[in-house]
């Protein structure tokens, strides 16, 4: 097949690896998970940093790693750019050197192809700069060019904008968005942001202790997450509690620490009740009960932070959630940490996760 | 007086006590030696010879412990393996011997009656009482210094930079050469350093191991030792050029250390 496949089980520190994916040629596929799920070692994995057992990696129907078959090529004859972690630019040489390390030929000739490499994306000008005197989002920019410099067959990122300021991300990501389906080669994204693998990739991977727990677009598991972790990490409100019919066709939740939501999916027992942020309204506390919603919780407000034009509130009903509303919302009600505000949502827009 | 300014006192008093006691010594060499008393010690042929003694056994052995050592150190740092601390602890231990020890030691080991002497004399190779012995001697002694400063420098680099350079094409020795020794490139020749002064001051060890005969064994302090007794002015001459020199190779290794081609200058 063209493309990257990989298969490996491995004993880390606290946890055992176990996953098994493959990547088309052009697409791109983020893992995502908490750190310490095992994320980066998949990565060191596939560019032959590390060696597990048992392990396969091919590219291409080119094999790279067979333990059963005594295969293990060693790093630098894996065709693998590797963006890492803070971009480990090497200090000590120039923007141009380090793009040229993975270039081989005469001087003149490296030269050329690391300038053609950095003017792709637009930073040309530094390449006699040092990179400890240019910005993040440059050195950024910088590292892909160095990654892509020796033609890779596979091409895995880091948490490529986590050592960014929220300023820089957002347009650094859109960029790299953008150039890495341009490269046309099977890429490998790790993150524990689920906005950034949305953004980056085509497929996402949530990983959790050493093992894929759901594969899906990022919309889908966002829609339909398979677990409670899997909601979470997707930006959805979990609130935990114990299910039990509610006749004719709803299901009712006791929450812990107190409350009730319903939902029409059938449950019994202990279960996840998920919402979406934007799906949670908020109303003064002595407002009448009226319309068609029929979760409302007494809660206090926790924290407040815009983002754009929207606010998000930070919500204890004691378990804590969280009411995405906007700026003129916010004023209307008067919302600062401490005040008490009844929050509400259909029962429709309210999924239950078996625990 | 506040608290804050009297303890603020107390740190730059004993800063003052701490410089003058480990400097008036050296400044009481160069008052009590005339200019002129300089220059006859270096016109003394004996003075000259234990002074390119000292240089060329010095040197000699700097090389051997950087060449030797290096790679020995860059494994210690970058690899886990059993026993590894229990090596470091080895390496480390000349550094608590006193200079005799190091000198019976020596003998015990590579003298005519030790335990390599027979190998040796077979081979054709005398140490004792050769010029060769002092270089051993100073190896000895020195390497310790470097190995340990250079295993730290080692250590501090960013592992990621190493295995960026394998994923860039580069095979593990060239990532050694083209990385790891740039940017451990300070570190490095502080430890140069550290052992070239350790080794150009060595006593005990080499008088012991190797004797002290002018123009084959008798390095600078060996020199200065001899003419303690009977020439006081020409020993404390022999003394004020050994700190110059001493002091001209650390400051010129020093500068080595902040050159941009070994990393020098970065954060």
């Amino acid at each position: 097949m063209s493309g990257l496949e990989v298969e490996t089980k491995d004993r880390l520190r606290h946890i055992d690896l176990d996953v098994e994916f493959e990547v088309e040629s052009g697409s791109c596929m983020a893992i995502v998970g908490p750190s310490g799920a095992g994320k980066s070692t998949v990565l060191r994995i596939i560019a032959g940093l590390r060696r597990p057992d048992p392990g396969r990696v091919a590219v291409n129907g080119l094999t790279w790693l067979d333990t059963h078959r005594g295969v293990d090529l060693l790093p630098e004859e894996r065709a693998c750019g590797f963006m890492f972690q803070e971009y480990a630019l090497f200090p000590h040489m120039s923007v141009w050197r380090n793009v040229a390390f993975g270039i081989s030929g005469p001087t003149g000739e490296r030269r050329g192809r690391s300038l053609a490499l950095l003017e792709r994306f637009g930073v040309d000008d530094l390449a006699d700069a040092r990179p400890g005197s240019i910005s993040g989002g440059e050195r950024q920019r910088v590292a892909l060019a160095r990654a892509l410099a020796r033609d890779p067959r596979v091409l895995l990122l880091d948490e490529p904008l986590s050592s960014l300021d929220t300023r820089t991300r957002a347009r650094a990501g859109r960029e790299l968005s953008s150039a890495l389906r341009a490269t046309g080669v099977p890429t490998v994204v790790v993150t524990h942001d689920f906005t950034e693998a949305t953004l980056l990739a085509d497929e996402i991977c949530v990983m959790d202790r050493g093992r894929i727990v759901q594969r899906g677009s990022g919309s889908m598991l966002a829609a339909n997450p398979a677990s409670p972790f899997v909601a979470e990490l997707a930006g959805s409100v979990v609130l935990t509690g114990m299910a039990r019919p509610e006749p004719p066709a709803l299901t009712l939740v006791e929450l812990e620490g107190g409350g009730v939501v319903h939902s029409p999916d059938a449950a019994s027992g202990p279960v996840a009740a998920r919402v979406f942020p934007w799906e949670i309204s908020l109303e003064p506390p002595d407002a009448e009960t009226h319309g068609s919603a029929l979760n409302r919780l007494t809660v206090e407000v926790v924290s407040v932070s815009e983002v754009g034009n929207r606010v998000r509130v930070g919500l204890a009903s004691p378990q804590p959630l969280v009411a995405e509303i906007t700026s003129e919302s916010r004023r209307a009600l008067g919302l600062e940490p401490g005040v008490g505000v009844t929050a509400v949502w259909k029962a429709t827009a309210t999924r239950l996760l078996p625990r | 007086m506040t608290r804050r300014t009297a303890f603020a006192g107390l740190l730059f008093v004993s800063l003052c006590l701490v410089l003058t006691f480990l400097t008036l010594p050296i400044v009481a060499i160069f008052t009590d030696t005339s200019p002129g008393d300089l220059v006859n010690s270096l016109g003394e042929q004996g003075a000259l010879d234990a002074l390119w003694l000292s240089l060329k056994t010095s040197l000699a052995a700097l090389v051997i412990i950087v060449v030797a050592g290096t790679p020995a150190a860059y494994l210690l740092a970058t690899r886990d393996f059993r026993g590894r601390s229990v090596m470091m602890t080895l390496i480390e231990l000349p550094l608590v011997l006193p200079p005799a020890v190091a000198g019976i030691a020596l003998l015990a080991a590579f003298g005519p009656k030790g335990i390599f002497g027979s190998a040796l004399e077979d081979a054709g190779i005398t140490l004792v009482l050769q010029t060769a012995g002092v270089i051993v001697a100073l190896t000895f002694v020195a390497a310790p210094f470097y190995l340990r400063q250079a295993q730290e420098a080692f250590a501090a680099v960013d592992r990621n930079l190493l295995d960026a350079a394998r994923t860039l094409g580069a095979s593990e020795a060239r990532a050694f050469g083209r990385v790891a020794i740039p940017c451990a490139g300070q570190g490095l020749t502080a430890g140069m350093a550290l052992a070239w002064g350790r080794a150009l001051g060595e006593f005990g060890a080499t008088l012991m191991f190797a004797g002290s005969f002018p123009g084959i064994t008798q390095t600078v302090p060996l020199a200065i030792f001899a003419r303690f007794s009977t020439d006081f002015t020409s020993a404390l001459a022999l003394s004020a050029v050994l700190v110059i020199v001493s002091a001209a190779l650390l400051l010129s290794v020093k500068l080595l250390g902040r050159a941009p081609f070994l990393g020098g200058g970065q954060a």
